[in-house]
Parts: structure tokens; C-alpha cells; sequence
């Protein structure tokens, strides 16, 4: 036997993973260094989706950048909106109105379910469990329809603006949200959770594999449930709350070793607390405007109004050509929790109406960027499963 | 702890490095010499009353013809632990386009000097795998500085009735109002 094996030849094979991959989640591309079945070197190639946001911001003024954000991590298009109004209301000193905050919470935390049902899905799609992916995007389609019902889009949504949300929502729309809530806790125990947390070949797939720890992590810049599942507490919401979320009760889920599952159980968690602020949202909802009252700077007036009032079709034509105007000189960084972690807006503002530099910190770009101290040392078939845990979606990475 | 306070500290302890302090909306501002950057950074990382172990972000500005030193690296530390965040800013001047890397006090910081040395050109010494991320390898240029153009110029394969509609509005600044104002000034 031990003759036989001198006489096998190895060597350390290099295969390229992607960028046309069903596992990599986008245009990812990674190159492997392989010995046998363990990858000694692991380089991720990003930038095939890069589509220069940050500099077409600069050229835009405030309001028309609100759609590039959509078009960042396009499955929770609202919750990139909300950081990008969160910042610039910051910035200009504009108080949001308590409906509003309501309603933009609610919207929030629809698009963390959206996201983490197709984070949680796809994952155990790569790794083999197909059932999850049927069951849990039959429920994404009813989110996606209701958000169709408040803005008539169910991707790109635009919907929030800079002081407020563009328009109110109706009754209609709250009781059938408020109907999912009450199903959905059981949906998650009963058909999520049933399939996967006691799951043999799920268990072996994810525990132990991928363990970052709670010091590296942080050094890293991991967010989000990626570093909760390190077991730090760290969640901008609690941390440095925005909108509405003061006012409701949540938990932060932490994980304890670190790994896959840790961090898959992170989510599924976050979807029951996602659940449960909707709920109290639309128990609490107050009434009133939904748009702040020294916001016209920034609001385009209603559209009968330009057609008929001198006045506000001078308003609209300054905002569409120039931007607000009077906008003070300075920058502000502001974060907000959206589900892949926490997106940070930079600007900087020269006093014109387009911000002079805008800089996105992205969850998922610092997500790739630790793929390879998770994989080094690991088997391939892990490399998929630590692709799948830190849940990143490639336009946002590349911007 | 206060920004304002963090800031002041930096300042007694590095009085000829920090150079302006700013504040705005209630976030500080310590703009320091590039020199000795990652010393700084150090002792923000180490100090306990301080201990920023958590780097949010990193990215480069371009001020052509707004400040003296064209370009800033802009760091905003944050302490997990202490939960307080500071923004440094080091000013990197054109012709001398480097500043030292700081991957090795946060792992985080590898990609975002990478792409920051994609957009902007500013190398960073001592960074492990100083290439370019977002853009091919082979692209001449950095597209976030202000000088780069926004669309390319295409010359004569530019679509005809664009162009036309390019010249007419050229045409017509004279009547825009913010040049009217400006004439009448003079």
C-alpha cells in the first residue's frame, strides 16, 4: 500500500469559482488553491457589477440619488432608502414626523424578512436543502405584494424620502400586514425551523465550519447577523436608535461559537423579532402628516398644486434643477441596521444642492473581503456554505 | 466618552501632529499630518479609556482647488466596548501620494485602502496586496478624483442629435439665470 501511494503524483491545483456561478450569489469571483479537497488560498475578485454610484451621486442632486440606493442590495431596496434619508436628515436637522417613523420601521423590517428569507433560502439551496426555497418564497411574495400595494413597486422602491415616506399608507394595507403577523411566527416554527434546525445532514454542513471569533470578527468589520453569530451584541438599532425603533421592544439574537449555524440561527431568530416590532408598529401607529413641515426644501409639491399654484411650480423647477437649496457646508456619517449589517452613508456637502462627496460603506464589500480566512484550511464544499453565511449580495458590494 | 473630549485628548498628546479640530451636528473632526498616522491609530486601538476596536470605514476625498492639500483619507473609528465613535481625517497632498497603511491594527481596513487606492491613487506602504478592486486591473486613471471626466468623451462615434442638442444648450447659457446674475454683477 505504501509503495502504491509514492508512486501518486500531487500537486496543488488552482480553479477559478465563478463569476457565472449558482453558488457565488451574484458575479462573485474566486480563485482556489487546492490541495486535494482543502483550499490552501482563496482570493475573491469583485468589481463586474461596479457601477460607479458613488460618482454618479456627485453629479445628482439629494433627491434624484434616492433611486441609485435602490439599485445597491436590491432585495431590501427600502432599507438602503431609509439610510440614505436617515443620513441626510441628520445632515440638513429635519425631525421626521412620528407616522412617518412608524410607517418607515414597518418597511424596514419587512425588507429584513424579504432579505433574510432569501438569505437563509439560498444557503441552504447551495448546501442541499431545497424545501426551505419553496416554502419561504411563497411568503416573500406576499411581502413583495404588499409592498406593490403602498408604492407600486415590489423591487426598486423609492418610497421613503428625505423627511418622511412619499405617501401615506391605507387601512387596507395594515390588516393585511397585521394578518401575516399573527400567521407568520407559526409559519417560521412549523415550516422554516421543522426542516432545518434538527436536520442531520444541515448540522454537520454548518457546525464547527466557518468559526470567526468575537475579537476577529470586530476587527474585521463584520455587521450585522454575520458578527451577532460571534455573539457581540453590536445592533445600530439598539445601539444608536433611528426611526421608531426606541419605542418598540425587540431582542438582539447573539450566537455563541461563531459558525454557519450560529450565524443561520441568527437570522431565523431576527425573523421572529422582525415579526414582532411590525407587530407593535402597527398597533402604536399614530396619526398625523407624513412628511415634515420644514421639508419642502426638499419634498417635490403635490402635482395639481404645480399645475395650478405659481408658487410650487417654481419649487418643483429649483428642487429638479438645482437641488435644495441653503444647504449647509459640512459632512455626517450616519449608519443604519439593514439586514446584511450596517450601511453607512458619507457626505460630505460643499453648500450646493449635490453632495460634494458621497461614500457608501457597504456591508457586503467587508463581508467578502473576510472570505478568506473563513475558507483557507476549510474543504470546498465549505466554501459554499461560508459564501451562503455571510449573505451578500453583489450589487452592493460593488456599487 | 464626549467626541469633543476624545478629540482634546488626541490633541494633548499629539499637540504637532493634530492640526484642526471640527465639529458638526454633533460629530468631531480631528484633522491630522499624515506623518504619523499610524501611530495614532494605535494608540486609539490600545488605550483603554478609548479602545476603538471596531474601524467602520475608510475612504478617500478629493478637495481640487477647495483646500490646500488635495486629498484626505477619512477614518470613523467606533468602540464597541465604550460605544463612542471619532472621525480622523489625514490630509494626503498630491505629490506626495502615500500614507501608511493601518491593516495591521484593523484587519478590515485591507479592502478599503484597496479601493480607496483604486478611486483615488493614493498608495497606502505597507499594505499586504495593494491592487485595484472595483476597476480591471488594466484601467489608466482613478474615477473618483474630481478631475476625472463623468462620461467619456467619444468624439466623432458621439450619436449626431445628441451632440446637436449638446451645442444648442451651450448656446443657450447666456439665459440662464445664475449667468445672468453673474453678468450683471460685473
Amino acid at each position: 500500500m505504501a509503495s502504491a501511494e509514492k508512486e501518486i503524483k500531487t500537486r496543488e491545483i488552482t480553479i477559478s469559482m465563478g463569476p457565472q456561478h449558482p453558488a457565488t450569489h451574484g458575479v462573485l469571483r474566486v480563485i482556489l488553491d487546492l490541495d486535494g479537497e482543502t483550499v490552501v488560498k482563496c482570493t475573491p475578485y469583485v468589481g463586474y457589477l461596479h457601477r460607479g454610484t458613488e460618482k454618479l451621486a456627485e453629479n445628482r442632486t439629494y433627491l434624484s440619488a434616492l433611486p441609485l440606493t435602490d439599485r445597491l442590495d436590491y432585495i431590501s431596496s427600502m432599507s438602503n432608502n431609509i439610510g440614505y434619508c436617515v443620513a441626510l436628515e441628520r445632515f440638513f436637522g429635519i425631525e421626521v414626523p412620528e407616522r412617518a417613523k412608524y410607517i418607515r420601521t414597518i418597511m424596514a423590517e419587512m425588507t429584513r424578512i424579504s432579505s433574510h428569507i432569501i438569505g437563509i433560502s439560498t444557503h441552504a439551496l447551495d448546501i442541499g436543502a431545497m424545501t426551505l426555497f419553496l416554502y419561504s418564497f411563497r411568503d416573500r411574495e406576499r411581502l413583495l405584494d404588499l409592498f406593490e400595494m403602498v408604492c407600486g413597486a415590489r423591487l426598486t422602491a423609492s418610497y421613503p424620502r428625505i423627511g418622511g415616506v412619499r405617501n401615506d399608507v391605507n387601512q387596507e394595507f395594515l390588516d393585511k400586514l397585521y394578518e401575516f403577523t399573527e400567521e407568520y411566527p407559526e409559519i417560521i416554527e412549523d415550516q422554516y425551523e421543522r426542516l432545518l434546525d434538527q436536520n442531520r445532514i444541515w448540522l454537520q454542513r454548518t457546525k464547527g465550519i466557518g468559526v470567526i471569533s468575537a475579537e476577529d470578527a470586530i476587527n474585521w468589520g463584520l455587521t450585522g447577523p454575520t458578527l451577532r453569530g460571534s455573539g457581540v451584541p453590536y445592533d445600530i438599532r439598539k445601539y444608536a436608535p433611528y426611526d421608531a425603533y426606541p419605542y418598540v421592544e425587540f431582542d438582539v439574537p447573539v450566537g455563541k461559537n461563531g459558525d454557519v449555524y450560529d450565524r443561520y440561527k441568527c437570522r431565523m431568530e431576527e425573523l421572529k423579532q422582525s415579526n414582532r416590532i411590525i407587530k407593535q408598529c402597527i398597533e402604536k401607529m399614530p396619526k398625523g402628516p407624513v412628511m415634515a413641515s420644514d421639508a419642502p426644501k426638499f419634498t417635490l409639491p403635490p402635482k395639481d398644486r404645480v399645475l395650478t399654484d405659481m408658487e410650487s411650480l417654481i419649487r418643483q423647477f429649483i428642487l429638479i434643477t438645482k437641488g435644495p437649496i441653503n444647504a449647509p457646508e459640512g459632512e455626517i456619517y450616519a449608519a443604519t441596521e439593514v439586514p446584511k449589517g450596517e450601511l453607512g452613508f458619507y457626505f460630505v456637502s460643499d453648500g450646493t444642492g449635490r453632495p460634494y462627496r458621497m461614500r457608501l460603506r457597504a456591508p457586503s464589500f467587508v463581508h467578502v473581503s473576510v472570505l478568506p480566512k473563513l475558507c483557507e484550511g476549510a474543504l470546498i464544499a465549505d466554501v459554499i456554505a461560508n459564501i451562503g453565511t455571510i449573505d451578500i449580495v453583489l450589487g452592493e458590494c460593488d456599487r | 466618552m464626549e467626541p469633543r473630549e476624545i478629540a482634546e485628548l488626541i490633541k494633548d498628546r499629539y499637540p504637532s501632529e493634530v492640526k484642526d479640530i471640527k465639529e458638526f451636528r454633533g460629530q468631531v473632526s480631528v484633522i491630522v499630518n499624515k506623518d504619523k498616522i499610524k501611530e495614532i491609530m494605535r494608540y486609539l486601538h490600545d488605550a483603554p479609556e478609548l479602545y476603538f476596536d471596531y474601524l467602520e470605514d475608510l475612504c478617500g476625498v478629493d478637495y481640487i482647488g477647495r483646500k490646500e492639500v488635495r486629498f484626505e483619507v477619512v477614518y470613523h473609528l467606533y468602540s464597541m466596548k465604550h460605544r463612542h465613535m471619532i472621525r480622523i481625517k489625514a490630509e494626503v497632498p498630491e505629490d506626495d501620494c502615500a500614507i501608511d497603511s493601518v491593516v495591521d491594527i484593523w484587519a478590515g481596513a485591507n479592502w478599503h485602502e484597496r479601493e480607496c487606492y483604486d478611486m483615488y491613487g493614493i498608495k497606502f506602504n505597507g499594505h499586504p496586496d495593494l491592487r485595484r478592486i472595483l476597476m480591471p486591473d488594466d484601467w489608466e486613471g482613478y474615477p473618483l478624483r474630481k478631475d476625472y471626466p463623468l462620461k467619456s468623451d467619444l468624439g466623432e462615434m458621439e450619436w449626431k442629435e445628441y451632440k446637436e442638442v449638446l451645442d444648442a444648450a451651450e448656446k443657450n447659457r447666456q439665459y440662464e439665470v445664475d449667468e445672468w446674475h453673474r453678468q450683471k454683477r460685473k
